[in-house]
Protein backbone atom coordinates (compact mmCIF):
# COMPACT_ATOMS: atom_id res chain seq x y z
CA UNK A 1 0.00 0.00 0.00
CA UNK A 2 1.31 3.44 -0.96
CA UNK A 3 -1.18 5.26 1.25
CA UNK A 4 -3.35 4.19 4.18
CA UNK A 5 -6.89 5.20 4.89
CA UNK A 6 -5.80 7.18 7.95
CA UNK A 7 -3.33 9.14 5.78
CA UNK A 8 -6.16 9.89 3.34
CA UNK A 9 -8.22 11.21 6.28
CA UNK A 10 -5.29 13.40 7.30
CA UNK A 11 -4.90 14.79 3.76
CA UNK A 12 -8.66 15.48 3.63
CA UNK A 13 -8.31 17.58 6.80
CA UNK A 14 -5.39 19.49 5.25
CA UNK A 15 -7.43 20.03 2.07
CA UNK A 16 -10.50 21.18 4.06
CA UNK A 17 -12.74 18.53 2.51
CA UNK A 18 -15.44 16.97 4.73
CA UNK A 19 -15.38 13.65 2.86
CA UNK A 20 -17.89 11.00 3.89
CA UNK A 21 -16.97 7.38 4.61
CA UNK A 22 -17.71 6.18 1.08
CA UNK A 23 -15.59 8.95 -0.44
CA UNK A 24 -12.69 8.13 1.89
CA UNK A 25 -12.88 4.46 0.93
CA UNK A 26 -12.96 5.20 -2.79
CA UNK A 27 -10.16 7.77 -2.59
CA UNK A 28 -7.91 5.44 -0.64
CA UNK A 29 -8.06 2.97 -3.54
CA UNK A 30 -7.75 5.63 -6.26
CA UNK A 31 -4.85 7.45 -4.62
CA UNK A 32 -3.06 4.18 -3.94
CA UNK A 33 -3.27 3.23 -7.63
CA UNK A 34 -2.24 6.69 -8.84
CA UNK A 35 0.69 6.89 -6.41
CA UNK A 36 1.85 3.43 -7.50
CA UNK A 37 1.73 4.69 -11.10
CA UNK A 38 3.63 7.94 -10.45
CA UNK A 39 6.31 5.95 -8.61
CA UNK A 40 7.81 5.22 -12.03
CA UNK A 41 9.45 8.65 -11.76
CA UNK A 42 11.81 7.17 -9.15
CA UNK A 43 13.40 5.11 -11.94
CA UNK A 44 14.84 8.34 -13.36
CA UNK A 45 18.15 9.62 -12.05
CA UNK A 46 17.58 13.33 -11.33
CA UNK A 47 20.51 14.25 -9.07
CA UNK A 48 21.92 17.59 -10.13
CA UNK A 49 18.93 18.41 -12.37
CA UNK A 50 17.37 21.78 -11.62
CA UNK A 51 13.59 21.74 -11.07
CA UNK A 52 11.38 23.56 -13.60
CA UNK A 53 8.62 25.68 -12.04
CA UNK A 54 7.77 27.54 -15.24
CA UNK A 55 8.50 26.56 -18.83
CA UNK A 56 9.30 30.10 -19.88
CA UNK A 57 12.27 31.34 -17.87
CA UNK A 58 11.30 34.63 -16.28
CA UNK A 59 12.44 36.70 -13.34
CA UNK A 60 10.15 38.74 -11.13
CA UNK A 61 7.81 41.01 -13.05
CA UNK A 62 7.52 44.48 -11.55
CA UNK A 63 5.00 47.23 -12.18
CA UNK A 64 4.85 50.81 -10.99
CA UNK A 65 3.17 51.13 -7.60
CA UNK A 66 0.48 53.38 -9.02
CA UNK A 67 -3.10 53.94 -7.89
CA UNK A 68 -5.62 52.41 -10.27
CA UNK A 69 -9.35 51.80 -10.10
CA UNK A 70 -10.56 48.84 -8.04
CA UNK A 71 -13.90 47.32 -7.18
CA UNK A 72 -16.48 49.23 -5.18
CA UNK A 73 -17.54 47.52 -1.92
CA UNK A 74 -20.83 46.60 -3.64
CA UNK A 75 -19.01 44.92 -6.55
CA UNK A 76 -16.67 43.08 -4.21
CA UNK A 77 -19.57 41.78 -2.10
CA UNK A 78 -22.02 40.98 -4.88
CA UNK A 79 -21.25 37.23 -4.91
CA UNK A 80 -21.06 36.79 -1.14
CA UNK A 81 -23.11 33.73 -0.10
CA UNK A 82 -24.23 35.42 3.11
CA UNK A 83 -25.12 38.99 2.14
CA UNK A 84 -24.14 41.75 4.50
CA UNK A 85 -23.30 45.25 3.25
CA UNK A 86 -20.61 45.58 5.93
CA UNK A 87 -18.45 42.68 4.70
CA UNK A 88 -18.20 38.91 4.36
CA UNK A 89 -20.16 37.18 7.10
CA UNK A 90 -18.55 34.06 8.60
CA UNK A 91 -19.29 31.85 11.63
CA UNK A 92 -17.92 33.11 14.92
CA UNK A 93 -14.12 32.59 15.02
CA UNK A 94 -13.33 33.66 18.59
CA UNK A 95 -15.48 32.19 21.35
CA UNK B 1 -25.56 28.16 -47.49
CA UNK B 2 -27.14 28.70 -44.07
CA UNK B 3 -25.37 31.39 -42.09
CA UNK B 4 -24.58 28.94 -39.29
CA UNK B 5 -22.57 26.81 -41.74
CA UNK B 6 -20.11 29.63 -42.33
CA UNK B 7 -16.57 29.90 -41.08
CA UNK B 8 -15.39 33.00 -39.26
CA UNK B 9 -13.68 34.20 -42.45
CA UNK B 10 -16.85 33.67 -44.53
CA UNK B 11 -18.91 35.57 -41.96
CA UNK B 12 -16.38 38.43 -42.02
CA UNK B 13 -16.51 38.65 -45.81
CA UNK B 14 -20.32 38.46 -45.90
CA UNK B 15 -20.73 41.12 -43.22
CA UNK B 16 -18.26 43.41 -44.93
CA UNK B 17 -20.10 43.03 -48.25
CA UNK B 18 -23.45 43.65 -46.52
CA UNK B 19 -24.74 40.27 -47.77
CA UNK B 20 -26.33 39.79 -44.34
CA UNK B 21 -26.36 41.60 -41.04
CA UNK B 22 -24.75 40.72 -37.73
CA UNK B 23 -28.26 40.32 -36.29
CA UNK B 24 -29.13 37.78 -39.00
CA UNK B 25 -25.90 35.87 -38.40
CA UNK B 26 -26.32 35.91 -34.63
CA UNK B 27 -29.96 34.83 -34.89
CA UNK B 28 -28.94 31.91 -37.14
CA UNK B 29 -26.55 30.62 -34.49
CA UNK B 30 -28.99 31.24 -31.61
CA UNK B 31 -31.65 29.25 -33.48
CA UNK B 32 -29.13 26.55 -34.31
CA UNK B 33 -28.25 26.23 -30.62
CA UNK B 34 -31.94 25.99 -29.72
CA UNK B 35 -32.47 23.29 -32.36
CA UNK B 36 -29.47 21.11 -31.48
CA UNK B 37 -28.40 21.64 -27.90
CA UNK B 38 -30.87 19.22 -26.34
CA UNK B 39 -28.78 16.61 -28.15
CA UNK B 40 -25.27 18.05 -27.70
CA UNK B 41 -25.48 19.89 -24.34
CA UNK B 42 -22.57 22.14 -25.32
CA UNK B 43 -23.96 25.30 -23.70
CA UNK B 44 -24.24 26.04 -20.00
CA UNK B 45 -25.51 29.58 -20.60
CA UNK B 46 -26.95 30.95 -23.86
CA UNK B 47 -26.94 34.77 -24.10
CA UNK B 48 -29.62 35.06 -26.79
CA UNK B 49 -31.06 38.49 -25.95
CA UNK B 50 -27.75 40.05 -25.06
CA UNK B 51 -26.14 38.61 -28.20
CA UNK B 52 -28.85 40.09 -30.43
CA UNK B 53 -28.43 43.47 -28.71
CA UNK B 54 -24.65 43.31 -29.26
CA UNK B 55 -25.25 42.32 -32.90
CA UNK B 56 -27.57 45.31 -33.36
CA UNK B 57 -24.81 47.58 -32.08
CA UNK B 58 -22.32 45.81 -34.39
CA UNK B 59 -24.58 46.48 -37.38
CA UNK B 60 -24.60 50.17 -36.51
CA UNK B 61 -20.80 50.21 -36.40
CA UNK B 62 -20.60 48.31 -39.69
CA UNK B 63 -22.99 50.78 -41.31
CA UNK B 64 -20.83 53.63 -40.01
CA UNK B 65 -17.75 52.02 -41.55
CA UNK B 66 -16.17 51.33 -38.15
CA UNK B 67 -15.42 47.67 -38.65
CA UNK B 68 -12.89 45.94 -36.37
CA UNK B 69 -11.63 42.41 -37.23
CA UNK B 70 -14.43 40.66 -35.31
CA UNK B 71 -17.26 43.20 -35.54
CA UNK B 72 -20.53 41.29 -35.59
CA UNK B 73 -18.93 37.81 -35.35
CA UNK B 74 -20.72 35.56 -32.81
CA UNK B 75 -18.40 33.46 -30.65
CA UNK B 76 -18.69 31.04 -27.72
CA UNK B 77 -16.50 31.09 -24.61
CA UNK B 78 -15.56 28.14 -22.44
CA UNK B 79 -17.25 28.71 -19.09
CA UNK B 80 -13.84 29.20 -17.45
CA UNK B 81 -13.45 32.79 -18.74
CA UNK B 82 -14.79 35.49 -16.49
CA UNK B 83 -17.36 37.54 -18.36
CA UNK B 84 -18.73 40.57 -16.53
CA UNK B 85 -22.48 40.30 -16.09
CA UNK B 86 -22.77 36.76 -17.50
CA UNK B 87 -22.37 33.93 -14.99
CA UNK B 88 -19.17 31.88 -14.99
CA UNK B 89 -19.58 28.42 -13.46
CA UNK B 90 -16.43 26.51 -14.48
CA UNK B 91 -19.00 23.67 -14.77
CA UNK B 92 -18.98 23.39 -10.97
CA UNK B 93 -21.77 23.47 -8.41
CA UNK B 94 -19.48 25.55 -6.24
CA UNK B 95 -19.69 28.45 -8.74
CA UNK B 96 -23.26 27.79 -9.85
CA UNK B 97 -24.36 31.40 -9.40
CA UNK B 98 -21.04 33.21 -9.76
CA UNK B 99 -21.13 36.41 -11.85
CA UNK B 100 -17.67 37.91 -12.19
CA UNK B 101 -17.38 41.67 -11.82
CA UNK B 102 -14.73 41.84 -14.59
CA UNK B 103 -13.77 40.34 -17.96
CA UNK B 104 -10.91 37.96 -18.67
CA UNK B 105 -8.38 39.73 -20.90
CA UNK B 106 -8.81 37.24 -23.76
CA UNK B 107 -12.56 37.90 -23.75
CA UNK B 108 -12.06 41.66 -23.36
CA UNK B 109 -9.87 41.61 -26.48
CA UNK B 110 -12.53 39.76 -28.49
CA UNK B 111 -15.15 42.22 -27.30
CA UNK B 112 -12.95 45.21 -28.10
CA UNK B 113 -12.65 43.84 -31.64
CA UNK B 114 -16.41 43.62 -31.97
CA UNK B 115 -17.23 39.97 -31.21
CA UNK B 116 -20.72 39.01 -30.04
CA UNK B 117 -20.95 36.58 -27.09
CA UNK B 118 -23.31 33.70 -27.96
CA UNK B 119 -22.88 31.99 -24.63
CA UNK B 120 -20.72 30.06 -22.23
CA UNK B 121 -19.89 26.47 -23.11
CA UNK B 122 -19.63 23.27 -21.13
CA UNK B 123 -16.39 21.72 -19.89
CA UNK B 124 -15.01 19.30 -17.36
CA UNK B 125 -15.38 20.86 -13.92
CA UNK B 126 -12.43 23.24 -13.32
CA UNK B 127 -10.97 21.91 -16.60
CA UNK B 128 -10.16 18.59 -14.95
CA UNK B 129 -10.98 15.80 -17.35
CA UNK B 130 -10.52 14.34 -20.80
CA UNK B 131 -14.13 13.51 -21.67
CA UNK B 132 -16.38 16.36 -20.52
CA UNK B 133 -18.18 13.84 -18.30
CA UNK B 134 -17.03 15.68 -15.15
CA UNK B 135 -19.47 18.58 -15.51
CA UNK B 136 -22.07 19.59 -12.95
CA UNK B 137 -24.18 20.52 -16.00
CA UNK B 138 -24.13 17.08 -17.60
CA UNK B 139 -21.95 15.38 -20.20
CA UNK B 140 -21.46 16.87 -23.66
CA UNK B 141 -22.23 14.57 -26.59
CA UNK B 142 -19.96 14.27 -29.61
CA UNK B 143 -21.75 15.68 -32.69
CA UNK B 144 -20.29 12.88 -34.87
CA UNK B 145 -21.71 10.15 -32.63
CA UNK B 146 -23.78 11.25 -29.68
CA UNK B 147 -22.99 8.06 -27.74
CA UNK B 148 -19.35 9.20 -27.64
CA UNK B 149 -17.57 11.83 -25.58
CA UNK B 150 -16.38 15.03 -27.30
CA UNK B 151 -13.11 14.92 -25.35
CA UNK B 152 -12.19 17.37 -22.65
CA UNK B 153 -11.82 19.51 -20.89
CA UNK B 154 -12.87 22.04 -23.59
CA UNK B 155 -15.52 19.57 -24.82
CA UNK B 156 -18.21 22.22 -25.19
CA UNK B 157 -15.87 24.47 -27.20
CA UNK B 158 -15.05 21.70 -29.68
CA UNK B 159 -18.58 20.24 -29.85
CA UNK B 160 -20.27 23.60 -30.43
CA UNK B 161 -17.95 24.36 -33.36
CA UNK B 162 -18.36 20.84 -34.83
CA UNK B 163 -22.16 21.18 -34.51
CA UNK B 164 -22.03 24.66 -36.11
CA UNK B 165 -23.64 26.20 -33.02
CA UNK B 166 -20.84 28.77 -33.14
CA UNK B 167 -18.28 29.51 -35.85
CA UNK B 168 -15.48 29.45 -33.28
CA UNK B 169 -14.85 29.32 -29.54
CA UNK B 170 -12.11 29.87 -27.02
CA UNK B 171 -10.90 27.05 -24.81
CA UNK B 172 -8.06 26.41 -22.40
CA UNK B 173 -5.41 23.70 -22.53
CA UNK B 174 -3.56 22.48 -19.43
CA UNK B 175 -2.71 18.93 -20.56
CA UNK B 176 -4.41 18.70 -23.95
CA UNK B 177 -7.78 20.27 -23.17
CA UNK B 178 -8.02 22.13 -26.50
CA UNK B 179 -6.21 19.68 -28.79
CA UNK B 180 -7.80 16.41 -27.64
CA UNK B 181 -11.45 17.58 -27.97
CA UNK B 182 -10.58 19.29 -31.27
CA UNK B 183 -9.22 15.94 -32.46
CA UNK B 184 -12.29 14.02 -31.26
CA UNK B 185 -14.71 16.53 -32.82
CA UNK B 186 -12.94 17.05 -36.16
CA UNK B 187 -12.16 20.75 -35.67
CA UNK B 188 -9.00 22.85 -35.39
CA UNK B 189 -7.62 23.72 -31.95
CA UNK B 190 -4.41 25.47 -30.98
CA UNK B 191 -2.60 25.65 -27.65
CA UNK B 192 -0.27 28.64 -27.84
CA UNK B 193 3.11 28.81 -26.13
CA UNK B 194 2.85 29.47 -22.40
CA UNK B 195 2.87 33.26 -22.02
CA UNK B 196 1.57 34.02 -25.53
CA UNK B 197 -2.01 34.71 -24.40
CA UNK B 198 -3.01 36.34 -21.12
CA UNK B 199 -4.49 34.11 -18.42
CA UNK B 200 -5.93 37.07 -16.52
CA UNK B 201 -9.54 36.33 -15.58
CA UNK B 202 -9.29 32.67 -16.58
CA UNK B 203 -10.21 30.51 -13.60
CA UNK B 204 -6.96 28.81 -12.64
CA UNK B 205 -6.42 25.04 -12.63
CA UNK B 206 -2.64 24.58 -12.91
CA UNK B 207 -1.08 27.99 -13.34
CA UNK B 208 2.27 26.92 -14.81
CA UNK B 209 0.51 24.86 -17.50
CA UNK B 210 -2.80 26.61 -18.33
CA UNK B 211 -2.99 28.43 -21.65
CA UNK B 212 -5.84 30.00 -23.64
CA UNK B 213 -6.40 29.14 -27.31
CA UNK B 214 -8.84 29.10 -30.24
CA UNK B 215 -11.11 26.30 -31.50
CA UNK B 216 -12.23 26.84 -35.10
CA UNK B 217 -13.50 25.14 -38.26
CA UNK B 218 -10.30 25.65 -40.26
CA UNK B 219 -6.71 26.83 -40.01
CA UNK B 220 -7.26 30.33 -41.37
CA UNK B 221 -9.93 30.97 -38.73
CA UNK B 222 -7.51 29.66 -36.13
CA UNK B 223 -4.88 32.20 -37.24
CA UNK B 224 -7.45 35.02 -37.16
CA UNK B 225 -8.67 34.17 -33.68
CA UNK B 226 -5.16 33.67 -32.29
CA UNK B 227 -4.24 37.10 -33.69
CA UNK B 228 -7.14 38.61 -31.77
CA UNK B 229 -6.05 37.26 -28.37
CA UNK B 230 -2.23 37.01 -28.55
CA UNK B 231 0.00 39.55 -26.87
CA UNK B 232 1.34 40.94 -23.66
CA UNK B 233 -1.01 41.84 -20.84
CA UNK B 234 0.28 43.82 -17.85
CA UNK B 235 -2.43 42.11 -15.76
CA UNK B 236 -0.78 38.68 -16.28
CA UNK B 237 2.83 38.82 -15.12
CA UNK B 238 3.54 35.51 -16.88
CA UNK B 239 2.44 36.82 -20.27
CA UNK B 240 5.44 37.53 -22.45
CA UNK B 241 6.21 41.00 -23.76
CA UNK B 242 6.91 40.04 -27.35
CA UNK B 243 4.88 41.28 -30.34
CA UNK B 244 2.69 38.69 -32.10
CA UNK B 245 3.56 38.24 -35.79
CA UNK B 246 0.97 38.41 -38.56
CA UNK B 247 -0.33 34.83 -38.40
CA UNK B 248 -2.50 35.00 -41.52
CA UNK B 249 0.52 36.16 -43.52
CA UNK B 250 2.33 32.94 -42.57
CA UNK B 251 -0.24 30.75 -44.32
CA UNK B 252 1.31 29.41 -47.52
CA UNK B 253 0.36 26.29 -49.41
CA UNK B 254 3.66 24.41 -49.48
CA UNK B 255 6.13 22.93 -47.04
CA UNK B 256 9.33 23.35 -49.02
CA UNK B 257 12.34 23.37 -46.75
CA UNK B 258 10.32 22.56 -43.61
CA UNK B 259 11.90 19.83 -41.50
CA UNK B 260 9.21 17.75 -39.80
CA UNK B 261 10.20 15.41 -36.98
CA UNK B 262 8.31 12.24 -36.08
CA UNK B 263 8.85 11.45 -32.40
CA UNK B 264 9.38 7.71 -32.27
CA UNK B 265 7.68 7.57 -28.83
CA UNK B 266 4.41 8.86 -30.39
CA UNK B 267 4.07 5.81 -32.68
CA UNK B 268 3.99 3.13 -30.02
CA UNK B 269 2.23 -0.18 -29.54
CA UNK B 270 -1.30 0.53 -28.40
CA UNK B 271 -1.80 3.35 -30.85
CA UNK B 272 -5.18 2.70 -32.49
CA UNK B 273 -4.73 1.26 -36.01
CA UNK B 274 -7.01 3.84 -37.65
CA UNK B 275 -5.19 6.68 -35.90
CA UNK B 276 -1.82 5.28 -36.96
CA UNK B 277 -2.94 4.94 -40.55
CA UNK B 278 -4.39 8.47 -40.70
CA UNK B 279 -1.26 10.01 -39.21
CA UNK B 280 1.05 8.01 -41.49
CA UNK B 281 -1.01 9.15 -44.46
CA UNK B 282 -0.60 12.74 -43.22
CA UNK B 283 3.17 12.22 -43.13
CA UNK B 284 3.07 11.14 -46.79
CA UNK B 285 1.03 14.24 -47.66
CA UNK B 286 3.54 16.52 -45.92
CA UNK B 287 6.41 14.83 -47.76
CA UNK B 288 4.60 15.37 -51.07
CA UNK B 289 4.23 19.04 -50.15
CA UNK B 290 8.00 19.36 -49.89
CA UNK B 291 8.69 18.71 -46.21
CA UNK B 292 11.75 16.81 -45.15
CA UNK B 293 10.71 14.02 -42.76
CA UNK B 294 13.11 13.08 -39.97
CA UNK B 295 12.72 10.59 -37.14
CA UNK B 296 13.47 12.08 -33.73
CA UNK B 297 13.20 10.97 -30.12
CA UNK B 298 11.51 12.49 -27.08
CA UNK B 299 12.94 9.92 -24.68
CA UNK B 300 11.08 10.94 -21.52
CA UNK B 301 7.59 10.83 -23.04
CA UNK B 302 6.55 7.81 -20.97
CA UNK B 303 7.10 9.78 -17.75
CA UNK B 304 5.00 12.78 -18.77
CA UNK B 305 1.63 11.60 -17.46
CA UNK B 306 3.06 10.81 -14.00
CA UNK B 307 4.93 14.12 -13.95
CA UNK B 308 1.82 16.04 -15.00
CA UNK B 309 -0.48 14.45 -12.42
CA UNK B 310 1.85 15.56 -9.63
CA UNK B 311 2.52 19.10 -10.86
CA UNK B 312 -1.00 19.86 -12.07
CA UNK B 313 -2.69 18.50 -8.96
CA UNK B 314 -0.25 20.28 -6.64
CA UNK B 315 -0.98 23.58 -8.35
CA UNK B 316 -4.71 22.80 -8.36
CA UNK B 317 -4.76 22.07 -4.64
CA UNK B 318 -3.31 25.51 -4.04
CA UNK B 319 -5.45 27.34 -6.62
CA UNK B 320 -8.70 25.75 -5.48
CA UNK B 321 -8.11 26.66 -1.83
CA UNK B 322 -9.92 29.92 -2.59
CA UNK B 323 -13.29 28.15 -2.83
CA UNK B 324 -14.20 28.26 0.82
CA UNK B 325 -17.80 29.50 0.81
CA UNK B 326 -16.87 32.89 2.27
CA UNK B 327 -16.52 35.50 -0.49
CA UNK B 328 -18.31 33.81 -3.38
CA UNK B 329 -19.70 30.46 -4.43
CA UNK B 330 -21.60 27.76 -2.61
CA UNK B 331 -21.82 27.85 1.19
CA UNK B 332 -23.06 24.88 3.16
CA UNK B 333 -26.31 25.06 5.12
CA UNK B 334 -24.66 22.98 7.85
CA UNK B 335 -24.14 25.06 10.98
CA UNK B 336 -20.64 24.76 12.40
CA UNK B 337 -17.40 26.56 13.11
CA UNK B 338 -15.35 28.23 10.39
CA UNK B 339 -13.31 25.15 9.45
CA UNK B 340 -16.46 23.01 9.29
CA UNK B 341 -18.05 25.65 7.07
CA UNK B 342 -15.06 25.55 4.71
CA UNK B 343 -14.90 21.76 4.66
CA UNK B 344 -18.62 21.13 4.17
CA UNK B 345 -18.96 23.86 1.52
CA UNK B 346 -16.07 22.36 -0.43
CA UNK B 347 -17.27 18.77 -0.07
CA UNK B 348 -20.75 19.73 -1.27
CA UNK B 349 -19.57 22.03 -4.06
CA UNK B 350 -16.81 20.03 -5.76
CA UNK B 351 -17.35 16.98 -7.95
CA UNK B 352 -15.46 13.73 -7.42
CA UNK B 353 -12.65 14.26 -9.96
CA UNK B 354 -11.91 17.72 -8.56
CA UNK B 355 -11.75 16.29 -5.04
CA UNK B 356 -9.49 13.48 -6.25
CA UNK B 357 -7.04 15.96 -7.75
CA UNK B 358 -7.12 18.31 -4.76
CA UNK B 359 -6.38 15.32 -2.52
CA UNK B 360 -3.52 14.06 -4.69
CA UNK B 361 -2.01 17.54 -4.95
CA UNK B 362 -2.35 18.20 -1.23
CA UNK B 363 -0.62 14.90 -0.53
CA UNK B 364 2.20 15.64 -3.00
CA UNK B 365 2.86 18.98 -1.30
CA UNK B 366 2.45 17.74 2.27
CA UNK B 367 5.24 17.54 4.81
CA UNK B 368 7.48 14.53 4.20
CA UNK B 369 6.35 13.91 0.63
CA UNK B 370 7.24 17.20 -1.10
CA UNK B 371 10.74 16.11 -2.19
CA UNK B 372 9.69 12.62 -3.24
CA UNK B 373 6.75 13.74 -5.36
CA UNK B 374 6.49 17.44 -6.21
CA UNK B 375 10.19 18.29 -6.40
CA UNK B 376 10.91 15.05 -8.25
CA UNK B 377 8.20 15.87 -10.79
CA UNK B 378 9.63 19.35 -11.33
CA UNK B 379 13.03 17.80 -12.09
CA UNK B 380 11.48 15.34 -14.52
CA UNK B 381 9.74 18.31 -16.11
CA UNK B 382 13.19 19.74 -16.86
CA UNK B 383 14.10 16.50 -18.68
CA UNK B 384 10.87 16.54 -20.69
CA UNK B 385 11.36 20.16 -21.68
CA UNK B 386 14.95 19.42 -22.69
CA UNK B 387 13.71 16.57 -24.94
CA UNK B 388 11.79 19.15 -26.98
CA UNK B 389 14.64 21.66 -27.09
CA UNK B 390 16.97 18.90 -28.34
CA UNK B 391 14.48 17.76 -30.99
CA UNK B 392 14.02 21.33 -32.19
CA UNK B 393 17.78 21.52 -32.84
CA UNK B 394 17.13 19.08 -35.69
CA UNK B 395 13.62 19.93 -36.94
CA UNK B 396 11.21 22.87 -37.27
CA UNK B 397 7.97 21.09 -36.42
CA UNK B 398 7.07 17.82 -34.70
CA UNK B 399 4.20 15.72 -36.04
CA UNK B 400 2.24 12.94 -34.38
CA UNK B 401 -1.18 11.83 -33.18
CA UNK B 402 -3.15 13.98 -30.71
CA UNK B 403 -4.73 11.07 -28.86
CA UNK B 404 -4.04 7.32 -28.97
CA UNK B 405 -7.65 6.55 -29.98
CA UNK B 406 -10.63 8.31 -31.55
CA UNK B 407 -13.43 9.46 -29.22
CA UNK B 408 -14.46 6.77 -26.74
CA UNK B 409 -17.97 6.01 -25.51
CA UNK B 410 -19.62 7.98 -22.74
CA UNK B 411 -19.07 6.00 -19.54
CA UNK B 412 -16.33 3.80 -21.01
CA UNK B 413 -13.46 5.19 -18.92
CA UNK B 414 -15.41 6.97 -16.18
CA UNK B 415 -14.70 4.32 -13.54
CA UNK B 416 -10.92 4.25 -14.01
CA UNK B 417 -9.19 7.62 -13.50
CA UNK B 418 -5.77 6.25 -14.47
CA UNK B 419 -6.99 4.98 -17.87
CA UNK B 420 -8.57 8.38 -18.46
CA UNK B 421 -5.29 10.14 -17.58
CA UNK B 422 -3.35 7.98 -20.04
CA UNK B 423 -5.50 9.20 -22.94
CA UNK B 424 -3.51 12.47 -22.70
CA UNK B 425 -0.08 10.88 -23.19
CA UNK B 426 0.71 12.77 -26.45
CA UNK B 427 -0.61 16.16 -25.40
CA UNK B 428 0.65 16.51 -21.82
CA UNK B 429 4.38 16.72 -22.68
CA UNK B 430 3.76 19.92 -24.68
CA UNK B 431 2.25 21.68 -21.65
CA UNK B 432 5.14 20.57 -19.45
CA UNK B 433 7.58 21.91 -22.05
CA UNK B 434 5.47 25.08 -22.37
CA UNK B 435 5.62 25.17 -26.15
CA UNK B 436 2.86 25.46 -28.78
CA UNK B 437 0.90 22.76 -30.61
CA UNK B 438 -2.31 22.29 -32.54
CA UNK B 439 -4.74 19.66 -33.72
CA UNK B 440 -6.35 19.56 -37.14
CA UNK B 441 -8.46 16.94 -38.90
CA UNK B 442 -6.47 14.24 -40.76
CA UNK B 443 -8.94 11.41 -41.27
CA UNK B 444 -11.72 9.25 -39.90
CA UNK B 445 -11.90 5.92 -38.13
CA UNK B 446 -13.69 2.86 -39.50
CA UNK B 447 -16.70 3.99 -37.44
CA UNK B 448 -16.57 7.52 -38.93
CA UNK B 449 -15.11 9.30 -35.93
CA UNK B 450 -12.70 12.18 -36.62
CA UNK B 451 -8.96 11.77 -36.11
CA UNK B 452 -6.69 14.70 -35.34
CA UNK B 453 -3.12 15.40 -36.40
CA UNK B 454 -0.87 17.11 -33.88
CA UNK B 455 1.75 19.63 -34.99
CA UNK B 456 4.10 20.83 -32.26
CA UNK B 457 6.21 23.97 -32.72
CA UNK B 458 9.15 25.67 -31.10
CA UNK B 459 8.34 28.13 -28.32
CA UNK B 460 6.53 31.15 -29.82
CA UNK B 461 6.57 29.59 -33.32
CA UNK B 462 2.78 29.45 -33.68
CA UNK B 463 3.18 30.89 -37.19
CA UNK B 464 5.28 27.87 -38.23
CA UNK B 465 2.75 25.26 -37.12
CA UNK B 466 -0.09 27.30 -38.64
CA UNK B 467 1.81 27.38 -41.91
CA UNK B 468 2.33 23.61 -41.90
CA UNK B 469 -1.30 23.06 -40.88
CA UNK B 470 -2.58 25.34 -43.63
CA UNK B 471 -0.50 23.62 -46.30
CA UNK B 472 -1.80 20.23 -45.12
CA UNK B 473 -5.38 21.47 -45.00
CA UNK B 474 -5.19 22.93 -48.51
CA UNK B 475 -4.00 19.54 -49.79
CA UNK B 476 -6.76 17.55 -48.05
CA UNK B 477 -10.54 17.56 -47.72
CA UNK B 478 -10.95 16.39 -44.12
CA UNK B 479 -11.89 19.79 -42.73
CA UNK B 480 -14.78 20.05 -45.19
CA UNK B 481 -16.65 17.09 -43.73
CA UNK B 482 -19.36 18.08 -41.30
CA UNK B 483 -20.97 16.16 -38.49
CA UNK B 484 -24.41 15.02 -39.57
CA UNK B 485 -26.46 17.03 -37.12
Amino acid sequence: MKISRSEVEHVARLARLALDEAELDALTGDMDAILAYVDQLSRLQTDGIAPTAHAVPMANAFRPDAVRPGFTPEQALVNAPSPDPAGFRVPRVIE
Amino acid sequence: MSLFEMTLQELRTGLDRREFTAVEATRAFVERIAATDDTINAFITVCADQALAEATAADRRLAAGESAPLTGIPLAMKDIFNTAGVRTTCASKILDNYVAPYDATAFARLKAQGAVLLGKVNMDEFAMGSSNENSAFGAVHNPWDTTCVPGGSSGGSAACVAARQAPAALGTDTGGSIRQPASHCGVVGLKPTYGRVSRYGVIAYASSLDQVGPVTRDVRDCALLLQAIAGYDPLDSTSVDMPAPDYAAALTADLKGVRIGLPREYFIEGLDADVRQAVEQAVATCRALGAEIVEVSLPHTEYAVACYYLIATAEASSNLARYDGVRFGHRTATQGNLIETYSCSRDEGFGSEVKRRIMLGTYALSSGYYDAYYLKAQKVRTLIRQDFLDAFEKVDVLLGPVAPTPAFRIGEKAADPLQMYLSDIFTIPVNLAGTCAMSLPCGFSATDLPIGLQLIGKPFAEAEILRAAYAFEQATEWHKRKADI
